[in-house]
């Protein structure tokens, strides 16, 4: 990169890498030990199954996914839940994240009470179990609220995960290295431009990752809100279980169903990062 | 000098914690003048620099630049980052903008310039400090002396009085120096004000109205460089002297 750099050079944006070969050797390699650690636990699935004289059913499961009836496809009540779950996630998401972001930057504010409250907040969330916040908000903040029991976990998923969205997001900004900062204010960039255009730009790459891990816990957590009896896929695959005591065809399912839901989440994550740092 | 000073600091006084970092410090800076100050490491030269674009807040005495005084109104301060542009050791772009976009995002946050007429004044800028054609590229891909050469037309682009600059080479392998300071040899011959914090005393010989030495936190001497090379007034100033000549 010499001075006599030619005007197509300085098109170029980031040097090629070698992505593809580094790319497919990992994969295969992941691919491998997962498809080995999946024929272990059917294989204990299987087995324990024969020795307790478990009677597989698997036929039985299908209809509770779907049905056709005339010709049209009815959805059974694992899908229903499914979409109840998956709407729950994606509220609390949505909500979570930018709690993550408000709470984080208040926290390094510098300001005494916004210190005070977003701390205190980030503290009693992630040292009480978070079955008891659920209680603790459908029989007494919803009462005092009134708010129905879906916004109940929805708002409780949330307050939950934002507060580890928080830490993340104080976390990446406080990895922007105090020259950029500098540099903007000695531009005269004000605060929110400084924010905007400059710190959080180079701060979320690096939120990414974690920041996944938090949405893949929240998806996981909704399972929780089975307690206040919303029919998410959890509640309705108790449900069914204790109608037919299909209990390992049932719960393989439902567990099944989270992994796709959660694979999927972290893929898309992956892919963002990958395309925020090609930029 | 009938014009009324671009810079006046009048018993400016400062500390961290406790430690006394500034001492009474009075200066006068002419529109026009160039300053070059020296002094050991720790000294308080980059603090000094700091407190004239509100990076650093100073506890004691006044300063005004160009009429405005600093103090705790958030409108002067932000006018006089309009005014006072500053350049840094470690060169300080924004590493996910390129060049262009570098010298162009202040310039539409900070005073609504329109893009096309922004990017005008930015390639204009570029080639001042003669890298036009690395506009397009990221920060990352150039040398230290294009990225020093990159933060220097980022700060002319906002149209500043003052530039500042605070050992603008001391982060740059030694073949590279040369090529920032004729960029900043260039600059003072438009008429900037300058005050510049280095220990490059060809520099400072070539360009400096007045050389200021600080040491422990006070402006120990301010003469002109003939002055100051020949013949140093104080010890330290002389034993300073010898030291990074010698180097
Ligand atoms: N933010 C700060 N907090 C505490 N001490 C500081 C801070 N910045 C600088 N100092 C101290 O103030 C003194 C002067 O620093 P500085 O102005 O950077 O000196 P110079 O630029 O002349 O090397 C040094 O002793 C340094 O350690
Ligand atoms: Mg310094």
């Amino acid at each position: 990169m010499a001075d006599g750099a030619t005007i197509e050079d300085s098109q170029v944006r980031l040097p090629p890498r070698p992505r593809r070969p580094v790319w497919y050797r990992r994969q295969s390699f992941d691919l491998l030990v997962f498809a080995l650690l999946g024929a272990g636990l059917v294989w204990i699935a299987v087995h324990g199954a024969q020795s307790m004289g478990y009677r597989w059913q698997w036929f039985r499961v299908q209809r509770y996914l779907w049905r056709i009836v005339d010709g049209e496809i009815i959805w059974g009540p694992l899908i229903q839940g499914l979409v109840v779950t998956l709407q729950i996630s994606a509220i609390a998401m949505a909500i979570a994240l930018a709690l993550g972001l408000v709470v984080g930057l208040m926290r390094l504010s510098g300001g005494i009470m916004a210190g005070i409250v977003s701390t205190a907040y980030v503290e009693v969330v992630r040292n009480t179990p978070i079955l008891v916040q659920m209680l603790i908000f459908y029989f007494i903040i919803a009462q005092i609220l009134g708010i129905n029991r879906f916004w109940s976990g929805v708002l409780c998923l949330a307050l939950y995960q934002g507060a580890f969205a928080s830490e993340i997001v104080r976390a990446g900004i406080l990895s922007v290295r105090k020259g950029q900062w500098e540099a903007a204010r000695s531009l005269g960039l004000g605060r929110l431009d400084t924010y905007r255009d400059v710190v959080l730009p180079q701060a979320v790459p690096l939120m990414l990752p974690p920041l996944a891990g938090v949405l893949v816990n929240l998806v996981k957590h909704s399972s929780i809100v089975s307690v206040i009896a919303i029919f998410d896929l959890t509640t309705q695959g108790r449900t069914i279980v204790s109608d037919t005591f299909l209990a390992f065809e049932i719960w393989l399912t439902v567990a099944a169903l989270y992994l796709v839901v959660t694979l999927t989440l972290s893929g898309f994550v992956a892919w963002l990062e990958r395309r925020v740092a090609t930029g | 000098m009938t014009a009324a000073p671009m810079i006046t600091m009048t018993g400016v006084n400062k500390w961290f914690g406790r430690f006394h970092v500034l001492k009474d410090i009075d200066l006068a800076v002419a529109a026009g003048e160039r300053i070059v100050i020296c002094g050991p490491s720790g000294s308080g030269k980059s603090t000094l620099i700091r407190c004239i674009n509100r990076l650093e807040e100073h506890d004691e005495g006044r300063i005004v630049i160009d009429g405005i005084e600093l103090d705790e109104d958030t409108r002067n301060i932000a006018a006089i980052r309009r005014e006072v542009g500053m350049v840094f050791q470690q060169f300080n772009l924004f590493p996910h903008l390129t060049v262009l976009e570098n010298c162009v995002l202040a310039q539409r946050r900070a005073r609504g310039t329109p893009r096309k007429e922004a990017e005008a004044r930015a390639m204009h800028y570029l080639e001042r400090v003669r890298i036009p054609e690395q506009a397009g590229k990221y920060p990352a891909r150039l040398s230290g002396g294009q990225q020093q050469r990159v933060a220097i037309a980022r700060s002319l682009c906002m149209e500043p009085k003052v530039m500042l600059f605070d050992e603008p080479t001391s982060a740059l392998d030694p073949e590279m120096i040369k090529e920032v300071l004729d960029v900043m040899i260039d600059l003072a011959g438009t008429g900037m004000t300058m005050i510049v914090v280095t220990h490059e005393m060809g520099f400072a010989r070539q360009v400096a109205d007045r050389m200021v030495f600080m040491d422990q936190g006070r402006i120990v001497e301010a003469a002109s460089p003939a002055d100051f090379f020949a013949a140093p007034k104080s010890d330290r100033a002389s034993l300073f002297l010898s030291r990074i000549l010698t180097h």
